[in-house]
């Protein structure tokens, strides 16, 4: 069953076609990788999706309801879709444990002691317990990084968007980072990620999707497209960085 | 960009945008029009009101004292004018000199805090005062008797230790990424707060500066209180002459004629400098 749909969506910024008619669906528990070169329109795609930015044509459809609709209550979709960001965009005036209760508490209005109970649990579960009062400017990059994640799934989205959550780590915090996201594909989240961890989506990918240019270039099995492509142009890409 | 026909679907989309701002518009105007209606009419079906428009909106005895109030308002743009640019030179040094981490300064680093903390500290009017009525009483050599020229080096003094401070926390605010930059480039000290540092910081103080400007501009005013014949003293000459408060209204309309545009030039550049931020992230 198809969790996310994407029919024909296209974006602009003036005269510039950043996304030019993206075909895509996101089956549910698995997960898909966006790779593509920078600014191929990889993160603009997650943002639409996020309904952070509007799409100017197509149809974005998210457990069968058009999302996409300038009528949808574009709150309502958010809490039902959890992001991460490039530069994590932690709170900093506020403590790990409160970045991670913001949005149970004043968006899903869960009581205090619910949604600290829940932080708790999952900040323990992915190594970050005796964290939960530091602030985020006394952690390491990966430990950020995660912190945002943890902070995204406290919201029990039944999407999860990462944009390119390890290009700001330093090569030896990125481990840690995918581990958590491994660890999330085994309890069945979905999630869409840009990646540029081709490594990471060999091993972890149900799905990898090749964008170029703001068009799905080519896209199927994380094994099809990794280890056989097709196009040409997925060709050079997988050359450049899986260095073969 | 034609390069695909739009679909049935996005067409019916932007009809409902559309239709939708129509409808705020609508609801804001109708809304609008309601409340500043019957706020009007409350004012004027108040008991009170005809004694109201006698004494402080005498459209007659307004416009008989509008040539005289506008001349003298002449002296408050002026002022304004020349005390901005002096301001702006003086709170500049004084900045450069609190941030310059050079040691051979240290004496005038000092001068620089102490000066600002004085002048941050006294009223402006208190300050008009002592170099008004001080000042020519020393009978120094140099130093101006003519009050215009006392009133705008009041103004300067107390203006230039707020916009000092405004200049300086620019220079703070800018990411000392920057500096690294700059100096690894093989620029100077100077050369790259000239350069790289100080374009940027300015850049980022002129929203609060026009601020402060705004602020300056109405305390021209003040300096009527040391006998400038300017615009508040032309406007109380010819209220206590013919008991009507009409030529402090017109007045207040003059300054507000010059304020308001200020203020929202700080809030359009101060917006536009939001969007920049959040456009290069």
């Amino acid at each position: 069953m198809d969790l996310l749909v994407l029919e024909q969506v296209r974006k602009h910024y003036g005269s510039q076609q950043v996304l030019r008619g993206i075909d895509l669906a996101v089956a549910e528990h698995h997960v898909t990788c966006l790779i593509g070169a920078s600014g191929s329109g990889k993160s603009t795609l997650l943002r639409c999706i996020n309904l952070l930015e509007t799409v100017d044509d197509g149809v974005i459809w998210l457990d069968g309801r058009d999302i996409s609709d300038p009528r949808v209550d574009a709150d309502e979709v958010r809490r039902r879709v959890g992001m991460v960001f490039q530069a994590f965009n932690l709170f900093p005036h506020r403590s790990v444990l409160d970045n991670v209760t913001l949005g149970p508490q004043r968006s899903l209005k869960q009581s205090t002691s619910v949604a600290e109970a829940t932080a708790l649990e999952l900040l323990d579960r992915f190594g970050l317990a005796d964290k939960a009062s530091a602030y985020p400017d006394s952690l390491s990059g990966g430990q950020q990084q995660r912190v945002a994640v943890v902070r995204a799934i406290a919201m029990a989205p039944r999407l999860l968007l990462l944009d390119e959550i390890t290009s700001a780590l330093d090569p030896l915090l990125v481990a840690e980072v995918l581990d958590v996201i491994a660890e999330l594909k085994r309890e069945g989240m979905t999630i869409l990620m840009a990646t540029h961890e081709m490594h990471f989506a060999q091993e972890v990918a149900d799905r990898v999707v090749f964008i170029d240019n703001g068009q799905v270039v080519e896209q199927g099995p994380a094994a099809d497209v990794l280890d056989h492509p097709r196009d040409e142009r997925t060709v050079r890409f997988l050359t450049r960085h899986l260095g073969r | 960009m034609a390069d695909w026909t739009q679909s049935d679907r996005q067409t019916a989309r932007l009809d409902y945008r559309r239709r939708r701002t129509r409808r705020r518009a609508a609801v804001a105007g109708v809304s609008t029009v309601a409340v500043i209606g019957l706020l009007a009419l409350a004012a004027v079906t108040a008991p009170g009101w005809h004694r109201v428009q006698v004494t402080y909106f005498d459209l007659a005895y307004g416009r008989e004292v509008l040539p005289g109030l506008a001349a003298a308002f002449v002296l408050n743009v002026k002022l304004f004018v020349v005390a901005e640019i002096l301001i702006l030179a003086v709170a500049l040094v004084v900045a450069l000199v609190r941030v310059i981490p050079s040691p051979a300064i240290a004496p005038l680093k000092l001068l620089a805090v102490v000066y600002t903390d004085i002048f941050r500290g006294v009223p402006t009017l208190l300050v008009i005062f002592l170099v008004c009525f001080g000042l020519p009483a020393l009978q120094l050599q140099g130093v101006p008797t003519d009050i215009f020229w006392l009133g705008t080096i009041a103004l300067t003094l107390s203006y230039g230790a707020y916009v000092a401070e405004v200049i300086r926390s620019g220079i703070a605010s800018v990411h000392p990424s920057q500096w690294a930059a700059g100096r690894s480039l093989g620029l100077t000290y100077p050369q790259t707060m000239r350069h790289v540092v100080l374009p940027q910081a300015l850049r980022r103080v002129v929203p609060p500066l026009i601020n402060d400007f705004v602020s300056l501009q109405k305390d021209t005013a003040l300096v009527s209180s040391a006998g400038l014949v300017e615009i508040l003293r032309e406007a109380n000459i010819n209220a206590s002459r013919d008991f009507n408060f009409t030529p402090y209204v017109v007045a207040a309309a003059f300054f507000i004629a010059i304020t308001v545009p200020l203020a929202r030039l700080a809030d359009w550049l101060a917006l536009r400098q939001v969007r920049r931020e959040q456009g290069a992230e």
